[in-house]
């Protein structure tokens, strides 16, 4: 039976204190007070959709051969260029891949997921990504009640972790938000509609569906799994669709909070230890009507080293106290970012991005098939001074390889979204160095020698022409990112 | 090896206009500054000059690309004029295509005019640079401090020195150039400061303070070369000769392969090598008498002192606590102030380093003259450690 066979979890390493962003803004909004409890994840300057869902899949990527990949967010950075595809570069997947980017919805993460169920039958091994970095208005209620995060889940037949008993998908053109095209906010209507209109009236019967598709009993559901950020939506829900209460799973409001399309999924990966072999699961994604897919727990589930996936996402993470660094990093504030910051402002030649694409979405070097050299980036000529070789070198992925600090500096001149730019040469163990940024480092925290690996990032925005510029960078190896 | 270049060409005439922040002129008057003092000292006619070579590294910002905008602002009499650019290390560039081109016998007498014209950008320090198409997509995002500050980070790894003993030495590196600039009325910052303003300075780029930063300034300097034997047709007395000349430039081993350690400049040392093989020098630390090395941040000079075998590897800090650097030490360095208080236009300082030698070895320095000196030194770096060009060029009295 087709269901889930790996899952990995990605959340940004910041932790904004709802505290800071209650500080700012109770002076207008005396109400807020209530809210000034636990903290939200929070991108670096320097993540989005597409780096949150690159490191969420490189966790479950080489456990499968994907023949599709299946990006939701409705946060994705590129309009009209597609950004699974830039996933499945970053990923070094073949390009003979179905790729497809699924949005517009919050049920997009899990309408991304049963498709894939659905299309078990045509591909073996399917890839689906949910992600999302969603900016909201400064003061607003998603401010506080978001988080940013990916998910990342293999669909297989074989060694399944969760099988897909059935799933159902109901379409109402509710509008709780939206976010018209070109449109930087969402709109939100009020809460309680929602909540009494919305929620209670379209999920319940929805759920209801799919357990007799599934032919399990509402009372033996042992985990229900639905985003909700209004106080015990969920539980209505379950306790109207005849769900035991302790079957609730947490929202993840506390050190989370909710992050968009991926949220179903990144719930599921955070209860997957309280999961025993033969439970039922129900996972719920809400969004102009719901989908909703039951799943049964597999043996395999109850050793497999993913059960810990969340908790290893979320293990060094890091408060943020500093308000205002969210706004800055969230492009919420008109900011003097200095001359320097004009050099940014340059046309990125597409030719190139193109020809070099394996290298720089990729990070993929080169080895010397004459003397074993490995180098980056991959040149005509390898880079051995006692070698020399022309058009010897073979593909060579540095993505996983393992590399310690060489030099570095962190420098207060050059323009960077979070001074100082930290940067240095880092040698790889198996060969191969380069200069390149560092990124999630606090000053003092990094010297000569310290073991780093490598994440997919920004590298730079060209604001004049809506590009985004990724490249990888180095950060400290923390332990237990995997 | 190719038998060299030793004593076939001779200075006949330098020229430098003052460094400093020149808001009231463009590059086009920095040139003819240097270019009328080259030529009152050279004591010939513009007519009498075969081929020029011009250097500037900026071309966006400065007078754009080709020779034109030398030829068109000395009003040369259309010789042939060629635009080199290589990095910081252009001004020799510029001057090893005049030698050249004298040496070959190509021409009798040629010039060689740098120039920068760096205040014009509307910010401090140096504007970025792209470096192409492919570069900007993937190349760290750096400045120059934070380039050559790495060096530190790997000295001290590779020396065992603790980060106030590094702090200490390089702000004596940046004391002695104040307090030698401070006596060059062409420098741009001629104030004395103390190794505790050094230290305490705000960061650059760690452990770099603003006192382990060279000027960006404006300026031009200029030379006129030509043979002994024309120079002293010429009436020409006290002959400075170019005994060596050597450039290396990295090939990417440093920043792509694992050898390299970060901590020294594997080009400044095969150039120098080189140039004192051209030049016969085979005690470096007995034989020159003074050198101009190329100190863009205190630390480069620091290193740069092993790596020109003045220093033994691991020693600078020693030689330059002892004060063996200093103005009255036994190798003098940045005597007229360095890039550190001269200044740094780039496509200039190359030879603007010559100029001082030059000066020196006539004994025409002034407030700042050494006791007969010999034999100087110029080291012109461009680029950054990892990858970059090291120029070597050594003078001396001719026979």
């Amino acid at each position: 039976m087709a269901g889930v066979t790996a899952i990995g979890t990605y959340v940004p390493r910041l932790r904004l204190l709802r505290t800071a962003i209650v500080e700012a803004h109770k002076w207008a909004d005396p109400g807020l007070a209530a809210k000034a409890r636990g903290a939200r994840s929070m991108c670096n300057w320097d993540e989005d959709a597409i780096t949150m869902a690159v490191e969420a899949a490189r966790q479950v990527v080489d456990t499968c051969a994907p023949q599709a990949l299946y990006l939701a967010s409705t946060t994705a950075p590129f309009a009209d260029r597609q950004n699974a595809g830039i996933v499945s570069t970053a990923l070094n997947l073949p390009e003979d891949l179905a790729t497809l980017d699924i949005g517009a919805s919050q049920r997009a993460g899990t309408g991304a997921l049963i498709q894939a169920l659905a299309a078990s039958g045509a591909y073996d091994s399917s890839l689906v990504i949910a992600s999302d970095h969603r900016r909201t208005k400064a003061a607003s209620p998603g401010e506080l009640n978001y988080g940013d995060g990916a998910v990342a889940v293999v669909v297989g037949n074989d060694n399944t972790l969760l099988d897909c008993l059935a799933t159902h998908t109901t379409s109402v053109d509710f509008i709780d938000h939206f976010r018209g095209a070109g449109e930087a906010f969402d709109y939100d209507w009020e809460e309680r509609w929602i909540r009494d209109e919305g929620i209670a009236r379209i999920i319940p019967p929805a759920v209801g569906r799919a357990l007799d598709k599934a032919g399990i009993a509402a009372a033996d559901v042992a985990h229900f799994i639905m985003p909700c950020t209004i106080r015990g939506g969920a539980a209505m829900v379950a306790s109207q669709a005849g769900i035991p209460g302790d079957a609730v799973a947490d929202n993840l409001a506390e050190h989370v909070g909710e992050t968009g399309t991926a949220h179903p999924l990144m719930m599921l990966s955070a209860r997957l230890p309280q999961i025993s072999a033969d439970e039922i699961v129900v996972v719920v994604g809400v969004g102009q009507g719901c989908d909703v897919l039951v799943l049964r727990a597999m043996p395999a589930l109850a050793q497999h080293p993913h059960r810990a996936t969340f908790a290893h996402a979320c293990a060094h993470r890091v408060e943020e106290g500093n308000y205002q660094k969210f706004l800055a990093f969230n492009d919420l504030v008109t900011l003097e970012r200095g001359m320097r910051a004009e050099r940014d402002d340059y046309k990125t030649a597409l030719t190139v991005n193109y020809r070099k694409r394996d290298m720089l979405t990729g990070l993929v070097g080169g080895r010397c098939s004459h003397c074993g050299t490995q180098q980056f980036p991959r040149t005509d000529v390898c880079v051995n001074p006692q070698c020399r070789a022309t058009h010897t070198q073979q593909p060579q992925p540095f993505r996983e390889a393992r590399a310690s600090i060489l030099t570095w500096s962190a420098d207060y001149l050059t323009y960077t979204a979070d001074p100082p730019s930290h940067y240095g040469m880092i040698s790889f163990a198996e060969g191969g160095r380069f200069m390149t940024d560092f990124t999630d480092v606090a000053v003092g925290e990094i010297d000569v020698g310290m073991p780093v690996r490598m994440v997919f990032r920004i590298k730079s925005f060209d604001r004049s022409r809506g590009f985004v510029r990724y490249f990888w960078k180095a950060v400290p190896e923390r332990g237990e990112e995997r | 090896m190719a038998a060299g270049i030793k004593d076939k060409v001779a200075i006949l005439g330098m020229g430098c206009s003052k460094f400093g922040e020149r808001w009231g002129c463009g590059a086009e008057e920095l040139m003819v500054e240097a270019f009328d003092e080259a030529m009152a000292d050279a004591g010939i006619d513009v007519s009498q000059l075969d081929a020029a070579w011009f250097s500037t590294h900026y071309e966006e910002i400065n007078v754009g690309k080709g020779g034109l905008p030398l030829s068109t602002a000395l009003r040369l009499p259309n010789i042939a004029v060629t635009r080199v650019e290589n990095f910081c290390a252009s001004g020799s560039e510029a001057f090893r295509g005049a030698v050249y081109a004298v040496a070959s016998g190509a021409a009798d007498i040629a010039l060689a005019v740098g120039v920068e014209k760096l205040k014009d950008t509307g910010y401090g320090g140096l504007p970025g640079n792209l470096g192409g198409t492919l570069n900007p997509q993937w190349a760290a995002n750096g400045s120059a401090p934070g380039n050559f500050a790495q060096l530190a980070s790997a000295y001290r790894a590779k020396h065992g020195v603790n980060r106030d003993d590094l702090k200490r030495a390089i702000a004596h590196i940046s004391v002695k150039s104040h307090d030698n600039g401070a006596r060059n009325p062409k420098a741009h910052l001629r104030k004395p400061i103390t190794e505790e303003q050094a230290i305490n300075a705000p960061l650059i780029a760690e452990p770099l303070g603003l006192f382990d930063c060279c000027g960006v300034s404006d300026g031009a300097a200029a030379a006129i070369v030509t043979t002994p034997e024309i120079a002293r047709s010429l009436g020409k007395e006290h002959i400075v000769s170019v005994k060596a000349l050597q450039l290396a430039l990295s090939n990417g081993s440093e920043s792509g392969h694992n050898g390299w350690d970060g901590s020294y400049f594997h080009t400044t040392r095969i150039a120098a090598a080189k140039a004192y093989k051209e030049a016969g020098i085979s005690k470096p630390r007995e034989q020159v008498s003074m050198f101009e090395c190329h100190d863009c941040f205190s630390i480069t000079e620091l290193v740069t002192m092993e790596d020109l075998q003045l220093s033994p590897q691991g020693g600078a800090i020693t030689d330059v606590m002892d004060g063996f650097y200093d103005a009255e030490g036994a190798i003098p360095c940045q005597i007229d102030g360095g890039l550190k208080c001269f200044g740094h236009p780039i496509g200039a300082s190359g030879i603007r380093m010559l100029y001082e030698m030059y000066l020196q070895l006539s004994d025409r320095a002034g407030e700042r003259q050494l006791a007969s000196p010999s034999i100087g030194m110029t080291h012109n770096l461009g680029g950054a450690p990892s990858s970059n060009v090291a120029a070597v060029c050594i003078v001396g009295a001719y026979d």
